[in-house]
């Protein structure tokens, strides 16, 4: 009852996507077109109707209806009610039909609130919109329909993969995915600019939010995905330039370069062209991101369900999107004026810098995920790994860091670098110092440059806010300081993580004790202990830091029943200058444990920088939302004024 | 960089050809997905003649005369900073365990980070060389990390496995490294 309901909404949702797309459309041409006033209306109920689909496939997994397909192919009766919910969007169904459903919410968020641009440019931007949704919806209804039933239902259902059964990894994909969905209403907002030709400051603050939002989306996802497979993989390593990784890196990247490109747009009306641009990349990378993902067309040591049917539906999907929106580029571009003109020393010019370098970031990265693809058409055979990837990206990033430290500082239009002598000094004589200090300790070269570097971003970062009154630096700056700021911290914990870690690997008796940094690491016994669907066997570590009162610590090896798998659970303890990570691994003939034991300096830094950056595109985000609203408020009363005057 | 400059209305063109490039190029990975399995065309050919260097203090290096010296070996290719390989350790050792001489080429490494990498999964090698151009693992043939390499007693490739040796592949490896030995 449930799922045809569902699917029944699913289908309404895809009735309303198709008119809001000819309505939006025919309206353009001819703007008194009697349907261009149902198109905000459309999208609205289309939101509402996708939103109850999606609620209704929620509702199944809680009710673990084994009668639909879905369920009983990723559910399990026996699972905890958590991992139930979340098990509506851990599979690809599932997860397409989110994505259509915060793609249809934001479609219907704009057309319930955005009222800055001219109708004939919301009109094309909401057609745009519902473009893209279509090919979703009909990804879903044709070829992976969630509501589909099995007839006689199972008894007990298959369960889902265990690693995905955890607290991280249940709002880790629902993260990552409002913030590749956020970017295609970006996408559409410049496509319907281009389409009206309304490249403009006006456009560049509508898109901003947008923009803004779906990269705090991404850092988060990005951030929580690297500290699960940190320490449900139980490898020690927090980044390991796997395709899925990367297919989450690529638009968050193409997302920085966007949301610093759409300032200058917003403040300055340059960089129109390019903003556009951009807007079209970022969304591209999220697609393609998802088609690496779902087809298959690349190994990954995350093991998703592929098909490469599906992966075939997903690339017409992009071919037809994106190559619509590059051809529309092509033509139009050419007719939008490049704006206003800037010195070589400026803010736009350290604007434009970081832009070519997040750009050339985003190349390597896709060269280095493509390449095992690409050489594969030349019938070269090659694999890439960190390698590659790590001095490859330092060659880009190292040079942005530096501008993006000295660029908040630079006045808009024209600048000179002398005047930033005195402020610049400094954190020039730390970075010198901390990287020939760390280089004569014999540190590698990587590393030096991240800490050095990181050491003195933390410096600058503060500046522009230095002698400033603290109550008088509007949310916006703040959010632009602590986000870069944020980066300094994340940089400092990589490279600190990968200069000073130390591990051990031992085989303990129980009751032995090993020392690993400046702990020391007591195995007190090793038992078996038991969950609602797995089993374990878990140590119990007693770990003091130099000389203190022991901690306990319970790392496991867990073994699931279904589906039947084993994952190790590490177990990890963290101070304010690092976390000790403690793995279980096999027993040895002679009654001897393995246990795999890392001392991590600073390790934590990583993902505190990028809560950082996050929170700071957050304030931006708020300020931003809040002068909107005021501007809103003052425009009202203006009006309200005027009427009464009138009435005089 | 704004692309507005009339001079150059092709270069607007540039972003959809690139685009059209990349499609082509996922559609090709895409329609021909058997690839992964395809074996490599030395099959049944002799090793490339090479010699490489040391990759870690404790084990020689390796050449061609090592291998076509009358025993069977399995060639491994891996390397530290890949992390199917270190799944792959524990199935390695097992084939040492039942005599199978393995022998490693460790592709763009580091003494460091093999030790490490030892320490940390074992070590099943008697003789690693250390390929840091990936040449040797061009003229084998191998897409990837991590790779093994039947080899005959004639410094023949008999069999080719790409991707790791999964638990229940060992027996299977062991068979056609018996086949080869006979």
């Amino acid at each position: 009852m449930i799922a045809t309901f569902g699917l029944a909404a699913l289908w309404l949702a895809a009735a309303l996507a198709a008119l809001q797309l000819v309505a939006g459309f025919l309206a353009l041409r001819l703007p008194t077109n009697p349907l261009a006033p149902v198109v905000r209306p459309v999208a609205m109920v289309q939101a509402g109707l996708v939103a109850i689909a999606f609620a209704c496939l929620i509702a199944l997994f809680w009710r673990t209806d084994l009668s639909v397909a879905l369920v009983a192919a990723n559910s399990h009766v026996a699972k905890p009610l958590l991992y139930k919910v979340a098990g509506a969007w851990g599979n690809h169904e599932g997860s397409m039909l989110l994505w259509v459903t915060i793609m249809g919410l934001s479609g219907g968020l704009v057309a319930a609130i955005e009222r800055r641009l001219p109708e004939p440019t919301m009109l094309a931007t909401l057609a745009a919109q519902a473009f893209v949704s279509l090919g979703f919806y009909a990804f879903l209804l044709i070829s992976s329909n969630p509501f589909a039933r099995l007839n006689p239902a199972p008894a007990e259902g298959n369960g889902l993969n265990p690693l995905l059964q955890d607290p991280g990894l249940a709002f880790h994909p629902p993260t990552l995915y409002v913030g590749y969905v956020g970017l295609s209403v970006a996408f559409s907002f410049a496509v319907g600019a281009l389409l009206t030709r309304q490249v403009t400051p006006l456009f560049a603050r509508a898109m901003r939010p947008w923009v803004l939002g779906s990269w705090i989306f991404l850092t988060l996802g990005i951030t929580a995905g690297s500290y699960w497979a940190y320490y449900e993989l139980g490898w020690g390593g927090w980044w390991f330039w796997d395709p899925v990784e990367n297919a989450s890196l690529m638009p968050w990247l193409a997302a920085t370069a966007l949301l610093h490109s759409v300032a200058v747009l917003a403040a300055r009306d340059a960089l129109r062209a390019w903003t556009v641009m951009l807007g079209v990349v970022a969304f591209a990378m999220s697609m393609v991101g998802t088609f690496l993902v779902r087809s298959g067309v690349l190994t990954s040591v995350h093991a998703f369900a592929v098909d490469p049917q599906r992966g075939s539906f997903i690339l017409a999907l992009l071919a037809i999107n994106i190559g619509a929106a590059l051809t529309i580029f092509a033509l139009r571009a050419g007719t939008v004026s490049e704006g206003q003109r800037f010195a070589f020393v400026s803010r736009e010019s350290a604007l434009v810098f970081n832009n070519v370098m997040l750009t050339g970031t985003l190349g390597i990265v896709l060269l280095g995920t493509l390449y095992p693809l690409l050489a594969e058409a030349l019938n070269a055979q090659v694999s890439v790994g960190p390698p590659y990837f790590n001095p490859a990206t330092a060659v880009f990033v190292l040079p942005m860091l530096v501008v993006m430290g000295v660029g908040p500082l630079l006045r808009w239009r024209n600048d000179g670098l002398v005047r930033l002598r005195p402020v610049l000094i400094l954190p020039a004589v730390v970075l010198l110092g901390v990287a020939i200090w760390l280089a004569a300790r014999g540190v590698p070269v990587l590393s030096v440059l991240g800490i050095a570097m990181g050491t003195a971003l933390l410096m600058i970062a503060l500046v522009p806010i230095k002698g400033r009154r603290l109550r008088t630096v509007t949310l916006p700056l703040w959010g632009m300081v602590i986000a870069h700021f944020g980066i300094g911290v994340a940089l400092l914990g990589a490279a600190s993580d990968s200069a000073f870690s130390t591990e051990k690997l031992v085989a303990a008796r129980v009751g032995q004790t090993v020392a690993v940094g400046p702990w020391l690491v007591r195995l007190d016994r090793v038992e078996p202990v038991a969950g609602p669907n797995w089993t374990a066997l878990e140590a119990s570590l007693s770990a003091s830091y130099g000389g203190a009162r022991p901690s306990k610590l319970r790392p496991q090896a867990r073994s699931f029943w279904t589906p039947p798998q084993q994952t190790t659970e590490s177990a990890i303890l963290t101070r304010w200058n690092g976390q000790l990570y403690t793995v279980l691994g096999d027993e040895a003939d002679d009654g001897r444990w393995q246990l795999r034991l890392w001392w991590k300096p600073f390790v934590t830094l990583i993902w505190l920088g990028g809560v950082l950056i996050a929170l700071g595109g957050a304030l931006a985000l708020l300020g931003r939302a809040a002068s909107e609203v005021r501007r809103r408020e003052a425009a009202g009363k203006i009006a309200y004024r005027r009427q009464r005057q009138g009435r005089n | 960089m704004p692309a507005a400059d009339r001079t150059a209305r092709w270069a607007l063109w540039l972003p959809l050809v690139l685009f059209g490039l990349f499609a082509a190029l996922v559609l090709l990975g895409l329609l021909r997905p058997a690839d992964r399995a395809v074996k490599s065309a030395m099959i049944g050919r002799p090793l490339p003649n090479f010699a490489l260097a040391a990759a870690s203090p404790d084990r020689a290096g390796l050449a061609r005369t090592d291998l076509a010296d009358g025993k069977v070996h399995l060639l491994n290719i891996f390397a530290s900073w890949c992390v199917p390989c270190a799944v792959e350790a524990p199935q390695l050792a097992a084939l040492r365990a039942r005599g199978v001489d393995v022998v490693g080429v460790a592709i763009r490494d580091k003494p460091a980070d093999l030790k490490q990498f030892f320490a940390r999964n074992g070590n099943p090698f008697s003789r690693i060389g250390a390929d840091n151009v990936s040449a040797i693992q061009f003229a084998l043939g191998s897409s990837g990390v991590p790779e093994s390499f039947v080899i005959d007693g004639r410094g023949v490739i008999r069999y080719q496995h790409i991707g790791d040796i999964r638990a229940d592949q060992v027996d299977m490896i062991a068979a056609k490294v018996a086949e080869a030995g006979q």
